[in-house]
């Protein structure tokens, strides 16, 4: 019952447009647009990088020309000028922050305006967070406190220069640069991001946040993240992306990697509201991710999402089911408004024995959007005893968008028990009739039915999170009806 | 408090209701009785306001007002509360939550401020005593997995919190056993004051035996054909509907 | 020269009068393209590889052997069809019409190809342009048959290249119900490509039920599109009982209001049998209903696939499409491969699919054995349990009986009721 209070529901409806739009007036150290070896090498002198990394990414480089932008996902849109974006674009920062009273003050304001005030985070919720504009990592709080139990919580760049075995041994171990087209730009380009390890038998006492922001017109966000969970350890991981409103498609191509070592448990949660193009479907963030977790033995990674934003959105977030009897979730709630694209959804891949998975995917297209489930469950010959439940539902609220369904069931084992169910239907207009008979209004009603048919999803997230997901629900849907 | 004047209404091109009229006054329990298919549903249907009927004439006139144009909602706001036939279900939506959203809809319309978060509570445990209806029915969600009496009592509930003027129990009694029907029909005559009114629409007597109606309607095609006292519906259940078809004339 | 053109060199364009469109653009298309491989989406869980390396014949007129298959009934009007040819006809009722592709006038022959897309389907371009022989079926207005039209489909030959056609006008307020039996006695490494086109006009109704019971190692590639007028019933049932390598493509076009359709398949497949269905179905236009079920029990190295589409185009509201596909592996090394699409583009709609993978019941079993029935027995008893409910919808009582009599034949089922 605590949680989401109707004034504030009242507050946000006032709101008719996207609200992060603003643009922060913070110098920026931006290199010129293009991609070659020599921009490549660039970014790397630019953060000071080992060899390693570089040659790492001049391997991915290579990969990467080779591929072929993929084609297969039910959106239409411009493929991005790769040559017209710049790859770096990190805000100027003349010395390193020893403390967040160096932060910038332009800085600690566009945090205020992302509701995401550092010190009222550390007051409130006790959760430590990661600050990463443009590409780069601006500020993590909490450090001392986490230092204590041996967590490591920094920038990507930080994590190079401090924990470099750690890096080295991980890094690429989940998605491959030759995964994919996006994943091997990100290999090749990516500037920053979050870093985190839990070490062995460590419960990480409060939600571990990044908060992405891409800033800078003309550049596109390449971050990259990595978490390892060691044995037997657990975190909590919780990521909130916003961009300024322009005319133009930004690029927006990261790489998650999970890792969840014996026993770990990682849970993972997205609130993306990258903006998703005005209402005639001009700007909007190009969002082409690559998510996917590695379960050893009796490990567990949950992905949990709501997706309002982006003009496009193209992601799976996966779990590599490697340990027996380890377990991959994925709660998720994608909605698209005006001339949106999402094309998401998740795989499953079963390899280990009595390997089990979930998948609960919830659909609300509205305007002239279109938003498409795309699943694979994967059982392979020794997934023994491997269980999954998939249910993807989809709501329409006009008939002039879309939704629409493709799951991949592939099956090699007998022992399997798989279960897929999809539905795909219009907002209920006897639930709308019952709820303004007792007095609520049009808009009221949508946002209170949407919010019960997400439950199952919201309820998975942390508190504070899924309270701004509910707002975030009823504000992408506002006058949405058909 | 309730007047309608030669009311018709129609829904996909068929006309329901053909020049219906009725008087509800202040206090006054109306109970509408009829043969399945005489309009009944629909007469509730269109009182709350429900778009799918379209009035081609007539007028509905709640508390000095004309209605006919006027939304569900604030018609609800107003103080018409209707207790539906078959409640809906709302997945995901606890019903504790739906009914602070509404009652606070309903007084901020009113120019009130929001109930406190433990005047409301308090309120809910009082109400839902009303119907017997067990408390952690009232934190699941909205007639999700009910069975069919704790819907009914649901319905109850809810109109004891919202405390409506004018309530209209749409066929409240079907599928109630005797037990659950006597837990409505406490509930129903423990809100009634002198100022509120209440229309009852049933098939049966019986539920006629606990709430007992000033005025008895027979409606009969699309129109009242008959009214009297409570003794009508008795005359009712021991003639039948077919003595109604044969007495049926043009105008009383 | 890719492997298709090596494929198409040892035949000769058809010798029946076909829309030279047609046969142009069949060329065309086949000039360009090559055999499908798993990277095109339509094939990504069946591969073509052995059948391109194939090097076939065409095969030789039958028409005048005199060789009688086996028939699933005497009282039906049986067509026999041998190596691709029409071999017997037998008397026809009233409002019937039925003859060879070569018999039929130029008007009649001019339906075909009308609603079959050629881009992107080698097969259907294969077909069309390398046809020795075919049939024309049509019900006249208002008739509705007694009799059902049994088709026997029976190839013979060694490396050879079957392309058959069927076209079937259901005119209307008729009512027909057409059996296809295929069967391949003694043939090798041969591949039959039927291709039948249906238009089912107003008020028609139409069920085809197809039994698939194919010996030896050839290849079956087939497809059903079907045009669908308004107030019309689709029904086709596609029972795979036996085959090395199947692949059955069904699209229906739903163009007009107020239709129904449905499509049921059964696949019952061991050794290394490979089954692929692919269904399509177009919803055009609002009030329309279509069912899909299909249901699979895979033994030993079988592979099954399952993809199921329904398309919901613009404007098509109040559609209800329900789709469902149920698999039980019984071996370890078994395939199975489910992919029921949605594709919705209008509101006020109500789709839904289901697709489970699972085991026969091991308790249905335990219990069964309890009461002293073998493990075999029992599992066949329980088998049939979970396919029964696709049987139900076939209506040919012959069909059904020879369906029974196939299975009890080659997997000890027998059948309780």
């Amino acid at each position: 019952m605590a949680g989401y209070t109707e004034d504030e529901l009242k507050e946000d409806l006032k709101q008719q447009d996207y609200k992060f739009g603003f643009v922060s007036d913070i110098e920026s150290d931006k290199i010129q647009k293009g991609l070659n070896e020599d921009v490549i090498r660039l970014i790397s002198s630019k953060k000071e990088e080992p060899n390693w990394l570089l040659e790492y990414r001049l391997k991915a480089f290579q990969i990467w020309k080779e591929m072929t932008e993929p084609n297969w996902a039910h959106i239409k849109y411009k493929k991005p000028e790769f040559q017209d974006i710049a790859y770096y674009s990190a805000p100027k920062q003349t010395k390193k922050y020893e403390s967040w009273d160096d932060v910038d003050p332009e800085m600690k304001e566009t945090m205020k305006k992302l509701g995401i005030s550092m010190e009222e985070q550390k007051r409130l919720t006790g959760t430590a967070v990661d600050f990463v504009m443009d590409s780069v990592s601006v500020a993590t709080s909490f450090k001392d406190k986490l230092n204590e139990l041996g967590i490591i919580f920094c920038s990507f760049s930080e994590a190079v220069k401090e924990h470099p075995k750690l890096v080295k041994k991980y890094l690429g171990t989940v998605v491959p640069a030759t995964d994919n087209f996006y994943a091997a730009l990100n290999s090749a380009v990516f500037s920053d991001g979050s870093f985190c390890y839990i070490p062995k038998g460590v419960r990480c006492p409060m939600e571990l946040s990044t908060y992405f922001r891409i800033n800078e017109g003309g550049t596109g966000q390449f971050e990259r993240t990595l978490v390892i969970a060691d044995e037997s350890s657990y975190v909590s991981y919780l990521e909130g992306c916003t961009a300024p409103q322009r005319d133009e498609n930004q690029l927006h191509a990261a790489i998650v990697e999970l890792i969840a070592l014996d026993e770990a448990e990682i849970k993972y949660s997205t609130v993306q509201n990258w903006y998703p193009g005005d209402k005639n479907g001009v700007g909007g963030i190009y969002n082409f991710v690559t998510k996917r977790g590695m379960c050893h033995t009796r490990s567990k990674i949950s992905w949990t999402q709501v997706e309002t934003g982006s003009a496009i959105t193209w992601k799976y977030p996966s779990c590599v089911l490697r340990g027996d009897y380890s377990i991959g979730e994925f709660y998720s709630v994608a909605v698209t408004n005006n001339y949106q694209q999402a094309d998401t959804g998740s795989k499953m891949i079963h390899l280990g024995k009595g390997t089990k998975s979930t998948i609960i995917s919830k659909g609300i297209s509205s305007g002239k959007s279109h938003n498409s489930y795309r699943g694979l469950v994967q059982i392979n010959k020794r997934a023994k005893n491997a269980r999954n439940f998939t249910q993807c539902d989809s709501l329409l609220m006009t008939d002039t968008c879309g939704a629409h369904t493709f799951p991949y069931i592939e099956c090699k084992n007998s022992s399997a028990q798989i279960e897929h169910e999809a539905t795909t239907s219009k907002i209920g207009e006897d639930q709308l009739f019952y709820c303004q008979q007792r007095g609520l209004s049009e808009e009221k009603a949508i946002g209170l039915i949407v919010n019960g048919y997400c439950k199952e999803v919201l309820d998975k997230m942390p508190m504070e999170f899924a309270v701004e997901a509910r707002k975030l629900l009823t504000l992408s849907l506002e006058n949405s009806v058909g | 408090m309730l007047s309608i004047k030669n009311l018709h209404a129609k829904i996909e091109d068929k006309e329901i209701l053909k020049g219906l009229n009725l008087e509800v006054k202040p206090g006054e329990v109306h109970a509408i009785m009829g043969p399945n298919g005489s309009g009944k549903s629909t007469l509730s249907s269109v009182i709350a306001g429900h778009e799918d009927y379209e009035i081609t004439e007539g007028e509905i006139i709640y508390q000095g007002k004309l209605i006919n144009e006027e939304a569900v909602e604030d018609r609800a706001r107003e103080g018409i509360f209707l207790a539906f036939q078959y409640p809906i279900e709302i997945p995901g939506v606890s019903n504790i939550n739906f009914l602070r959203a509404a009652l606070n809809e309903i007084r901020q319309s009113k120019g009130e401020k929001d109930i406190s978060a433990k005047e409301f509570m308090q309120r809910v445990r009082d109400k839902s005593k009303l119907v017997d209806l067990d408390q952690s029915l009232a934190s699941r969600s909205v007639n999700e997995g009910f069975s069919g009496g704790e819907k009914k009592r649901n319905e109850i509930f809810q109109m004891a919190m919202l405390e409506p003027t004018l309530a209209i129990l749409d066929e409240t009694d079907s599928g109630l056993d005797i037990d659950a029907l006597k837990v409505v029909a406490k509930g129903v005559n423990a809100l009634k004051t002198k100022d509120n009114s209440t229309i009852v629409i049933t098939h049966y007597q019986r539920l006629l035996d606990y709430i007992v109606p000033d005025f008895v309607h027979v409606l009969f095609d699309g129109k009242i054909v008959k009214s009297g006292d409570k003794s009508l519906a008795l005359e009712l259940e021991e003639k039948g509907y077919d003595w109604i078809k044969e007495i049926n004339v043009p105008s009383l | 020269m890719n492997k298709l053109q090596n494929f198409r060199k040892n035949f000769n364009p058809t010798s029946i009068p076909l829309r030279k469109e047609m046969l142009t653009l069949s060329e065309e298309i086949l000039k360009k393209n090559d055999f499908p491989t798993t990277k095109n989406e339509k094939w990504k869980y069946t591969r073509l590889g052995k059948l391109s390396r194939l090097s076939l014949e065409k095969s030789k007129d039958t028409s005048t052997i005199k060789k009688s298959s086996e028939k699933i009934s005497e009282e039906a009007i049986t067509i026999e069809i041998i190596n691709g040819f029409v071999n017997t006809i037998s008397d026809l009722p009233k409002g019937l019409i039925i003859k060879s592709l070569k018999d039929c006038s130029k008007k009649e022959l001019a339906f075909l190809g009308e609603n079959i897309h050629l881009e992107n389907e080698v097969f259907h371009c294969l077909n069309s342009l390398y046809i020795q022989d075919g049939i024309y079926i049509e019900i006249e207005k208002d008739t509705k048959l007694k009799e059902e039209i049994h088709i026997v489909y029976n190839n013979l030959s060694i490396n050879t290249f079957n392309p058959t056609r069927l076209y079937i006008n259901s005119k209307s307020f008729s009512e027909a119900n057409i059996v296809e039996l295929f069967k391949s006695d003694g043939a090798e490494n041969s591949f039959v490509n039927p291709v039948n086109e249906a238009v089912i006009h107003e008020n028609a109704k139409l069920s085809i039920t197809k039994i698939q019971n194919e010996e030896g190692n050839n290849f079956h590639i087939g497809s059903d599109t079907i045009y669908q007028k308004k107030d019309s019933f689709f029904k086709c049932n596609t029972i795979t009982l036996k085959g090395q390598f199947i692949r059955n493509n069904i699209y229906v076009n739903i163009n007009g209001t107020n239709c129904e359709t449905h499509l049921n398949g059964a696949y019952l497949m061991d050794g290394k049998q490979h089954v692929d269905n692919q269904t399509k179905i177009d919803h055009f236009t609002p009030n329309c209903e279509s069912h899909e079920l299909y249901k699979g029990i895979l033994d030993e190295k079988a592979t099954a696939i399952f993809n199921g589409k329904v398309i919901v185009h613009p404007d098509a509201q109040k559609i209800n499409a329900f789709q469902s596909n149920a698999n039980v592996l019984i071996s370890d090394d078994a395939n199975v491969n489910s992919k029921p699409e949605l594709e919705i583009y209008a509101d006020d709609v109500k789709c839904s699919h289901g697709s489970t993978t699972g085991q026969l019941d091991e308790n249905a079993i335990y219990y069964l054995r309890s009461r002293g029935i073998s493990k075999r027995k029992a599992q066949a008893i329980v088998s049939q349990a979970f396919i029964k409910d696709v049987f139900s919808h076939i209506d040919s009582e012959s069909s059904l009986s020879y369906i029974f009599k196939t299975l009890e034949k080659q997997h000890n089922w027998e059948f309780l009721d």
